[in-house]
């Protein structure tokens, strides 16, 4: 099984589970939830690296260049940041 | 085993962890861990794409990851908390962008009807989000005006834009090889983007930011398709998913529907006369000292205002203060309190407020009548009773946060402007509401002084 099917098969499936992860994140933690959430977007940069990666300096390969560049601020700032706030949740110390 | 098999099963490990890294983000204890793994799990998928044997010059890879990587890095760095939402909204159209691009560089002469449908949906989702998101950044960061920007025949004006990209993505998907069609759907969304945004007002950007991540997300599942890649698709999706949910808890916190959020905004309200009746009681520092001296239960509700005044470390400092003289104390937080979701929730822990103080409005709610003294800080909206008693008031209905239940409430007011929604407040003239008047941070200060 390939093709469009296929694809819209694992669709379904993991905005289902998105839901139901999503919703047992208590409210406390939506600012990194979302900030979290930037850093998986960034997602493209994988298939970015293939447009990116053709050495054939057409123009689908600059616009990958520019989709790799764009993803990896987003990857990296995503999770530092996120990462960052979450070093700041502590539980109080009896 | 051939690197495609484990390309593809790269990707089964990574949106494995992406998964597993989200069902840690339930819980504060293993929301740094879970966060960890989730990286990880973009490293695999990262490591798996690398794999392809397409790829033969890593020049450039390497150029845009260490480029991208970099300015990432220091801008997570360098961001103040009270930032973030501005940070979230550029970050949602940097996402946007990429799989725009992505969506844009797998046009190919021999792509099929169903691969180009995919790559206008691509560039259309990352072009609103692209634009919406830069609007939004700009009303949040207010280098641009907050307010919201309406002019006689913006539907009309719309409702072309939107005729115009399903007009152009027809005839793209018809005639993919004549590039002109495709330019004018990357135009007009882009152009849609800012449209869509620019009538919303700045009160409403929590809704927006979160349901341009939810398009960022979408995007990406979109690319996902263009390319035919399954860790776009289902990275994609978890994201989309989780900004529909975030949109919806604002959207019910504002008792607002969606479509009120994006097409009305809020300052096109009749103002309502509420008449209110009583007087307003203003309490001294010394005074409210000896009250929350003699408190054994103090429940604290604060509000953007309180960041604004950057008051968040001297509340921290009192609230040490009050546990040692043997009370409890508490922090009631409103959904839309910040200006995004749970943004109060990352000020007060990062002025080291432990996160089981830290409560939602459906928990302290329940528990106000046993609290001595409320003090709200540079909250207004969220704890204004007319949302429950005063029908013809814009917000009725809305959730608040019900201070009144408390035994005596202090509120924490530079002066009696009305709030962000420009609505009176009848909590100000309640019997047992005191006004401590001044700057947030100086009051609380002052009790401070008292204290020791």
């Amino acid at each position: 099984m390939s093709g469009a099917e296929y694809l819209l098969f694992i669709l379904m499936l993991s905005i289902f589970l998105g839901f139901e992860l999503i919703n047992k994140v208590p409210a406390t933690l939506h600012t990194p939830l979302m900030s979290g959430a930037n850093a998986i977007s960034g997602i493209t940069v994988v298939g970015a690296v293939a447009l990116a990666g053709t050495g054939s300096e057409t123009m689908a390969m600059w616009l990958g260049v520019g989709a790799v560049t764009l993803a990896s601020i987003n990857v990296v700032g995503g999770y530092m940041v996120t990462d960052r706030m979450l070093g700041f949740f502590k539980k109080k110390e009896d | 085993m051939t690197t495609e098999l484990m390309t593809q099963l790269g990707y089964v490990v990574a949106a494995g962890l992406f998964i597993f890294g989200l069902k840690m983000l339930g819980s504060p204890a293993t929301a740094r861990r879970g966060n960890m793994v989730s990286a990880i799990g973009m490293l695999v998928a990262i490591v798996a794409a690398l794999l392809d044997q397409g790829i033969v010059d890593f020049t450039y890879i390497a150029a845009g990851m260490v480029v991208g990587g970099a300015i990432g890095a220091i801008a997570a760095r360098a961001v103040a908390m009270t930032s973030m939402p501005e940070m979230v909204a550029l970050f949602n159209g940097l996402g946007g962008a990429a799989s725009l691009l992505v969506g844009w560089a797998a046009l190919s002469p021999d792509s099929g009807t169903f691969t180009l449908v995919t790559i206008v949906l691509s560039i259309l989702i990352g072009g609103v989000t692209l634009t919406g998101s830069l609007v939004a950044y700009g009303k949040l960061s207010e280098t641009i005006g907050s307010g919201a920007i309406t002019f006689s025949g913006q539907q009309i004006v719309n409702s072309l834009v939107v005729l115009g990209i399903f007009g152009g993505a027809v005839m793209f998907c018809m005639n993919p090889t004549d590039p002109n069609w495709l330019y004018m759907v990357i135009g007009l969304a882009l152009l849609f983007g800012i449209m869509a945004v620019i009538p919303i007002g700045g009160a409403d950007m929590p809704v927006v930011i979160s349901l341009l991540n939810s398009y960022s997300g979408l995007a990406a599942c979109a690319a996902g398709f263009a390319i035919n890649n399954n860790a776009l698709i289902v990275a994609g999706s978890l994201v989309g998913a989780s900004g529909i949910i975030l949109t919806q808890i604002m959207c019910k916190a504002m008792n607002r529907s969606l479509s009120n959020v994006l097409f009305s905004g809020f300052a096109s309200v009749s103002n309502e006369e509420t008449v209110v009746e009583g007087e307003i009681k203003p309490i001294s520092v010394e005074d409210a000292y000896y009250v929350l001296e003699a408190a054994t239960n103090v429940a604290i509700i604060p509000g953007y205002g309180m960041a604004v005044a950057q008051a968040q470390h001297v509340v921290k400092e009192l609230t040490e203060l009050l546990e040692n003289n043997g009370c409890e104390v508490n922090f009631g937080i409103h959904p839309v309190a910040g200006r995004m979701p749970g943004h109060m929730n990352v000020l007060l822990a990062e002025a080291d407020v432990p996160y089981d103080q830290l409560l939602e409005m459906d928990e302290i709610n329940p528990r106000m009548e046993t609290v001595d003294v409320a003090i709200v800080i540079g909250a207004n909206d969220v704890v204004n009773p007319a949302a429950r008693e005063v029908e013809s008031s814009p917000i009725y209905g809305m959730p608040v946060i019900n201070v009144a239940d408390a035994r005596t409430v202090f509120v924490l007011k530079r002066s009696m402007a009305s709030g962000f929604a420009g609505i009176e407040n009848p909590l100000f003239y309640k019997e047992n509401t005191r006004m401590l008047f001044g700057d947030a941070k100086e009051s609380i200060g002052g009790l401070i002084r008292e204290f020791s």
